[in-house]
């Protein structure tokens, strides 16, 4: 076993990221069962049950931010998946199809073979959640088709209204039960409640972790740079039912939490202004539209993105944790939507707000428009929508970034300025 | 003391000299843009005209798309500032601006003391753009300069539905080929540029006055096209394709001046 005690947050995060790729590599050698899993859906289940876990959404955007999208989306374009489908969806069917074809003649494809992204084995069963959309139903669907193998669906209704009815936890706790009797069945052994106990005990400190981290932004200057979370959240997707998250999160939230007692900021002393991201990055260009924002001053401190992992629920309870996993922003109605992100932008003392108009996500970005439009009337915080998306490098364009953060930038220093009048 | 602003566009580069941050002194435009020799003509146009010397100036701003290429600026200021500024210097009771350049439709919303409210901009697409109207003046063998006169002897305005502005070429030369007079269809294409930058400008929220700048506005048949269609009269700037430059040589005065402390 590697001595992980004297890593740092950043090694901690890629060794248990490569850990998790190695144990889904043994596992499949070892004849264990892999399981490729949608990001929201419950972990606690499968982890339970000592299945390797695949996060297509997170392996996707790997090879989105090390430029290596666009060999596989042709793969997806070539088997006929549309352009305006998911780009996640688009290079992870992509991806599988390669796979598959590894499998089928033996032999590795070249773009499998210059591919960046780490090496992932193919699924045995496939588990699915649509509480963040209904392209993960189709894109699952069509993984279990194409591969033979078992499909989990957990069924979590959209909350047109809140707060979020008793039927309606009930009718997901009851999807939770029918999942685990599928499990049951496709591993042969009974699910074990004690152990179910201790991986849903364990997924409440990773969490606990992760919002620890998250609560940090609201200092001002900011001891984090929010596009940080970007990076960590890999392991509050992959890693939240195993203590892999807990200890890199309890050691990022440490080394954050004494910087800020040394008084040393994720921007130093160039912190000028604050701003709220709405949406997920841009992998393949994730380095421009940071250095974009730091160059002006501008550091992100509030994104509400993170925050559909903040997975709280009482162990033990399954109307509890049917809650946890549909309270999620984007599975809730407008005002809700709104009510969330307000929280974000006021408790990242944010200065305007970045709206990624995002091609692949239409649950993301619908919306956007009237929540902007909301907000602002309460808020009157500057905000600007810019058009991209997060793994198809070929729907973002930097100048068009570019004009429209620096444009946002002036009329935030307007704001602070007084120059503006109203 | 000379200030200076230069506006390296996708379609044209502008440079404006300004005079103790009130008179312009110069105020030219070349047809082409960034990446092209453009910028150095323009810079060179305004300079002889001038009669003065880059060293004379006492600051140089640059803005437009090609902004970070201009080596003889000493800043950068975004296009949606610069368009409000040099409006609002001329037309001191703008509330919304239309740009509408080569690639990008803008609508912008001010406050009275000038400053942006609020803009919204295109998406990834060229539909209702300078280029728009660029390609359709080629297919049509309309030059950019008589589309208003054609569209002012209208009697019928054609149908151009199709955003796309490839998919609207076509669409052009069906009609062409189906006989429709090239009036109808340069109004109907006029019409469909103007439908595009007024849903923009409909999202700002439209307050009188309402100011057109950017290369499109120098086509009398959109401007017309956008007054029916938010059923309001629009100023055009006095020598539109250049009131960003212009914006950018009064930020220069402002700043030599430390107006903005
Ligand atoms: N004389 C003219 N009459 C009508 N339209 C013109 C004329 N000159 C330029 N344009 C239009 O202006 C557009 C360029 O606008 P401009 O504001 O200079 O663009 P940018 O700032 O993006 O470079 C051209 O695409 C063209 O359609
Ligand atoms: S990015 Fe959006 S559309 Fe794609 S899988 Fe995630 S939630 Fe669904
Ligand atoms: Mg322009």
């Amino acid at each position: 076993m590697t001595d992980t005690s004297n890593m740092s947050a950043k090694e901690l995060l890629g060794f248990y990221q490569e850990e998790l790729y190695e144990e889904a590599r043994r596992a499949k050698k070892e004849g264990k069962l892999v399981c490729w899993s949608a990001s929201v859906a419950p972990s606690e289940f499968c982890v339970t049950m000592d299945i390797a876990m695949i996060y297509p959404e997170t392996h996707a955007a790997g090879i989105g931010a090390r430029k290596g999208a666009l060999d596989v989306l042709e793969v997806a374009d070539e088997k006929g998946y549309n352009v305006d489908t998911c780009s996640y969806a688009r290079v992870n069917m992509g991806y599988m199809e390669l796979l598959k074809q590894e499998a089928l003649t033996g032999k590795t494809p070249e773009k499998l073979e210059k591919s960046p992204a780490a090496r992932i084995p193919l699924p045995d069963l496939v588990i699915t959640c649509n509480n963040i959309c209904n392209t993960l139903l189709k894109w699952y669907e069509n993984l279990a088709v194409e591969l033979n193998i078992p499909l989990i669906i957990i069924d979590v209704p959209f909350n047109h209204t809140m707060p979020i009815p008793q039927y309606s936890k009930d009718y997901i706790a009851e999807q939770f039960k029918n999942a685990i009797s599928q499990l049951e069945e496709i591993c042969g052994k009974k699910f074990d409640y004690d152990k179910f106990l201790k991986v849903q005990e364990q997924t409440q400190r990773s969490v606990a972790q992760w919002n620890r981290i998250a609560s940090l932004s609201s200092h001002k200057p900011s001891p984090l740079n929010g596009f940080d979370l970007f990076n960590y959240m890999a392991l509050i997707v992959c890693a939240r039912s195993r203590d892999y998250a807990e200890i890199t999160f309890k050691k990022f939230a440490d080394e954050l939490e004494e910087n800020l007692k040394n008084g040393i900021y994720a921007f130093k002393g160039n912190e000028q202004k604050r701003v709220t991201w709405e949406g997920i990055a841009v992998w393949p260009h994730l380095g421009h539209t940071f250095k974009g924002l730091k160059n002006l001053g501008n550091i992100m401190t509030g994104s509400a993105y993170p925050g559909l992992w903040n997975l709280s629920y009482t162990p033990g309870d399954m109307s509890s944790m049917a809650e946890a996993y549909t309270r999620i922003y984007i599975n809730t109605c407008l005002d809700n939507k709104v009510k969330v992100l307000s929280d974000i932008i006021s408790g990242g003392k944010c200065d305007g707000v970045i709206y990624h108009q995002n091609r692949s996500c239409k649950l993301m970005s619908f919306l956007n428009v009237e929540t902007a439009d909301i907000l602002q009337k309460g808020n009157h915080l500057p905000y600007v929508s810019f058009d991209g998306d997060q793994t198809d490098p070929r729907n973002f364009s930097p100048a068009q970034f570019d004009t429209r953060i620096q444009a946002l930038d002036e009329m935030m220093k307007q704001n602070k300025e007084g120059v503006s009048n109203e | 003391m000379f200030t200076m602003g230069i506006d390296i566009g996708s379609s044209s580069s502008k440079v404006v000299i300004l005079e103790d941050g009130l008179n312009i002194i110069a105020a030219e435009v070349i047809q082409i843009g960034t990446g092209s020799t453009g910028p150095k003509r323009v810079l060179d146009e305004a300079l002889s005209k001038s009669g003065l010397k880059l060293q004379d100036m006492a600051k140089i701003i640059a803005t437009g798309y090609g902004r970070s290429s201009v080596e003889e600026s000493h800043k950068q200021i975004s296009e949606i500032s610069c368009q409000a500024k040099g409006v609002f210097f001329l037309v001191p009771s703008a509330k919304t601006i239309i740009d509408i350049g080569g690639q990008d439709v803008k609508a912008i919303k001010l406050d009275s003391k000038g400053c942006v409210k609020q803009f919204f901009m295109n998406d990834k697409c060229a539909a209702g753009t300078g280029r728009f109207l660029d390609v359709m003046s080629r297919v049509l063998e309309v030059s950019l300069n008589e589309m208003a006169e054609y569209d002012s002897r209208a009697t019928e305005p054609a149908t151009v539905s199709s955003t796309c502005t490839v998919f609207a070429e076509s669409e052009v030369i069906s009609q062409l080929a189906n006989g429709v007079a090239k009036e109808n269809i340069i109004a109907g294409v006029h019409q469909s540029v103007a439908s595009k930058a007024c849903g923009l400008a409909y999202r700002c929220g439209v307050e009188e006055d309402i100011v057109m700048c950017g290369g499109v506005a120098k086509d009398l048949g959109v401007v017309r096209a956008i007054s029916k269609e938010l059923k309001k009269p629009v100023i055009v700037a006095p020598n539109p394709q250049t009131t960003a430059a212009l914006g950018a040589a009064i930020f220069a005065f402002d700043e030599v001046i430390g107006a903005n402390k």
